[in-house]
């Protein structure tokens, strides 16, 4: 099971070089999306792992905080102001 | 529920993980990378939620991990429309062999009043 962990966390080190190397803003934007993807998987593996149940909460709460930056941060991108 | 179906949706989940984020390293293009990365990894995620679901049967976990699965399918095809967008108006020129841009098409005809011009 420990497999899937270490395979998620290669994705995240891929996910970074994407941040730190992507030429455009817009880049590191989608960059930081899917790692807050990723971050839920890791968070549901582990979950599963130690048969706790509070890590899905953890889960839960990532996915919303990422969508929530992501939405704010395309707003910036379209440089128009947040209340449009 | 089943041990052995959660374990093969995990490994269906970080297959797809793997290919969308190798899809994000190595495709040319912000619009490309987008595409890849959202819609792998999306479908890679919902897939290790069912899988928990599948592991844990119908208790707290497996229900939270179907949650989390509606929400993600949700909101990440949301996040990625609005990225796609924004970008386009933050002025990300698309690859050079790209064949069409039909958003830039549709602003100008938008911007022209409405009418579009035949090429």
């Amino acid at each position: 099971m420990t497999l899937f962990i270490w395979v998620l966390v290669f994705c995240c080190f891929l996910c970074l070089y994407r941040v730190g190397a992507g030429p455009t803003p817009p880049d590191r934007t989608v960059a930081i999306d899917i790692l807050g993807t990723l971050v839920v998987g890791i968070c549901t593996i582990w979950a599963v792992i130690k048969g706790k149940d509070f890590y899905i909460n953890i889960a839960i709460a990532w996915a919303l905080l990422s969508f929530i930056g992501t939405i704010t941060l395309a707003k910036y991108l379209e440089g128009k102001g947040f209340d449009e | 529920m089943s041990e052995t179906v959660g374990i093969i949706f995990f490994i269906i989940g970080g297959l797809f993980d793997l290919f969308g984020c190798i899809g994000l390293v190595r495709l040319p293009d912000i619009y490309n990378r987008l595409q890849a990365a959202t819609k792998c990894v999306t479908l890679g995620t919902c897939f290790i939620l069912f899988g928990a679901f599948f592991w844990s049967g119908f208790s707290a976990m497996g229900i939270k991990a179907l949650l989390c699965a509606a929400f993600i399918l949700i909101t990440s095809p949301t996040a990625a429309h609005a990225l796609a967008r924004g970008s386009h108006i933050f002025g990300v020129k698309l690859w050079e062999k790209s064949l069409m841009d039909k958003y830039a098409e549709d602003e100008e005809g938008r911007l022209s009043g409405g009418k579009v011009e035949k090429a």
